[in-house]
């Protein structure tokens, strides 16, 4: 139990999928203007994850030993057939949800996290519940490195900023400073 | 005026046209990535096996020859087990030397260290339960610091001979009179401490398997 | 307006509308590879071919692909690249290829591609496809060495492993962690985007009469 534990912690801070493994930039630099989006650009993160989560696993034990070299051909397609089922479901069971969504769900398609995700666990050879625990953690520090710059931002929008850094080049900058931030939690839960 | 072509004049496509489309894609995609993946997957296993072979030698001082052992229901066998691909099978490797002697037995291990997991390979002689080398094989330790357990070669051959189970001390302590005595790298604390505990941790795991396996094996 | 001649197409990929700078495109593995410069140079030489490869089939089959199916088997062509890519570094390169770890197959969602394919290639003749393909390869490849050379000179004192300052520089570590990835890039961008200040501002100091002049540039 331990261990799934130091997988959830480690995906969501030591080893941060954003601020240290430079997965999920895109929505990053795009969406983290506001904390309201933020979350719920995170929120839907968290939810395709896990559900990525278990298909590779799902591909990885049943499918894939036998061609291995299909691996990353049968990982897009699924992660975009899944994005596209995700958004029909949200569509049908809550249009309001899906209303306030927008834009974000079929940017989840190119979002490094997901196929990130997905090779990080064939690498490190998690089974079915370590896989489960990777995902949420990486959720939840997407989420987490979200809001963080989101609130930054939006604290910062009336402040003095240079002109020639307005844009993407702040946004990096913070990052930057987040990122040096949570170094701060390597060998966090190293034992004796 | 750039030439653009006039548009198509059917309105819809018809569905048999996407999935042929798709679908040739798919075949073409196949056939070539199965084409590359023969070419390239001796000289992947090749490559890993050589890896392998160099930390081998490095651990148990260039054995003669080395015998791979699997981990078959909590005992040491020759054979891997059934159904399980030889390559992920958890596995030890026996060392002999030129006069068909056994040297010691190379373990790998890993554990989470600092910032990520560390693993590395040890080698190990049960008959005077001495450490008989290490080495790192995968470390994401912070560089400069936590990357000395595979940078300083004081640290590193500090494990030539070491006695298990292994003692971590502060840098410097390390009297030579108690051999189980390893010091760890100042500032990188945590990193050293990950490499003393996965060798005994591991020692701790297979010592038990090895006396089974020696006691049954002539 | 005049279609782009053949050095046209080629050279705005490379500087004015360079992918990583100037469209902030792909910049997952521009930060996460460029720590050192042998890791930046292999993975825009693995994106050039990528790019280039998927270009020239995108654009000889563009007749053909409906265009409800363009985007699954635009990325599958890309998939299928990026899969060989991989299997070949891995066998020729092992070292490098442990390096760039997984970002190697997460060339695939590196909208660079795509989006070149979707705007571009599905666009033009095969000769401009992949001239735009190489000028915006290369443009990527320059993106990542300035990178790579700031990272690598400043975080390890050396470039592409050749220690630059001795043995006793010390070096920056921040510069190859990850904080040191976004803030290279992050003054990269700002120091860009002052260049273009100081060249849009220079004529217009021109054109204005004395006296003017002063107070404008002031």
């Amino acid at each position: 139990m331990g261990d799934l534990f130091w997988i959830l912690i480690s995906a969501m801070v030591v080893n941060n999928f954003t601020l240290a493994l430079f997965l999920g930039l895109c929505p990053f630099m795009g969406v983290s203007a506001r904390v309201s989006t933020a979350l719920r650009m995170g929120g839907a993160n968290i939810f395709v994850l896990t559900i990525t989560s278990l298909c590779a696993w799902l591909l990885n034990t049943f499918v894939l030993s036998y061609a291995p070299y299909l691996r990353l051909i049968s990982f897009i397609v699924v992660i975009a057939s899944l994005v596209q089922i995700v958004e029909m479901v949200i569509k049908k069971l809550s249009p309001a949800l899906f209303r306030q969504l927008g834009i974000f769900l079929p940017l989840i398609t190119t979002n490094c996290a997901i196929l990130g995700l997905a090779i990080f666990q064939t690498n490190r050879g998690y089974g079915l519940l370590e896989g489960l625990f990777f995902a949420i953690g990486a959720g939840l520090g997407l989420t987490l490195a979200l809001v963080l710059m989101a609130s930054i931002r939006e604290n910062t929008e009336l402040a003095d900023v240079p002109e020639l850094a307005k844009g993407t080049a702040l946004v990096l900058i913070i990052a930057g400073s987040l990122s040096l931030a949570f170094m701060g939690f390597a060998g966090l839960l190293s034992s004796t | 005026m750039s030439h653009t072509p006039p548009p198509t004049a059917e309105p819809e496509v018809p569905a048999w046209r996407l999935i042929v489309t798709l679908g040739s894609a798919g075949a073409f995609a196949g056939f070539l990535l199965v084409f590359v993946f023969g070419m390239t997957a001796p000289t992947i296993r090749a490559n890993k096996a050589a890896a392998l072979q160099r930390a081998v030698q490095e651990v148990l001082h260039a054995p003669y020859r080395y015998d791979t052992l699997y981990v078959v229901e909590s005992a040491l066998r020759r054979q891997p087990p059934v159904g399980v691909d030889p390559e992920n099978a958890e596995q030890i490797y026996l060392g002999y030397s030129a006069a068909d002697e056994p040297i010691g037995f190379a373990i790998a291990a890993g554990e989470p260290g600092f910032q990520d997991v560390i693993g590395l390979i040890f080698g190990y002689d049960p008959t005077t339960r001495t450490v008989l080398g290490m080495k790192v094989l995968e470390s994401k330790e912070t560089p400069g610091l936590g990357d000395k357990i595979e940078k300083d070669s004081t640290f590193v051959r500090q494990f030539d001979g070491a006695r298990a189970p292994l003692v971590g001390v502060k840098q410097g302590r390390a009297s030579g009179s108690d051999p189980a005595e390893v010091d760890m790298i100042t500032g990188a604390t945590i990193s050293s401490r990950a490499v003393i505990r996965i060798i005994n941790n591991a020692l701790e795991r297979f010592e038990p398997l090895i006396r089974m396996y020696a006691a049954g094996d002539p | 307006m005049r279609a782009p001649t053949s050095a046209d197409a080629t050279l705005r990929g490379i500087w004015r509308e360079n992918p990583v700078l100037i469209q902030l495109l792909g910049l997952c593995p521009a930060l996460a590879v460029t720590n050192t410069v042998a890791n930046s140079l292999a993975m825009g030489l693995a994106t050039f071919f990528v790019l280039c490869g998927s270009s020239f089939l995108v654009s000889v089959f563009r007749k053909l692909i409906p265009h409800e199916v363009r985007i699954s088997t635009y990325i599958l062509i890309i998939a299928t690249f990026v899969t060989i890519a991989d299997m070949t570094l891995e066998a020729v390169v092992p070292t490098i290829h442990k390096a760039l770890g997984a970002f190697i197959a997460l060339i695939v969602v590196n909208c660079m591609i795509l989006g070149r394919q979707e705007a571009f290639a599905s666009k033009h003749s095969v000769g401009t496809a992949v001239l735009d393909a190489v000028g915006t390869g290369l443009g990527f490849i320059i993106a990542l060495l300035m990178m790579g050379t700031v990272r690598e000179v400043l975080g390890n004192g050396s470039f592409l492993g050749v220690s630059l300052f001795g043995p006793s520089y010390e070096p920056w570590v921040v510069m190859i962690l990850p904080p040191g990835g976004f803030l290279t890039l992050g003054f990269l961008l700002l120091g860009l985007s002052w260049m273009r200040r100081r060249k849009t501002s220079k004529p217009a100091v021109r054109e204005w009469p004395e006296g003017v002049a002063d107070k404008r540039a002031a």
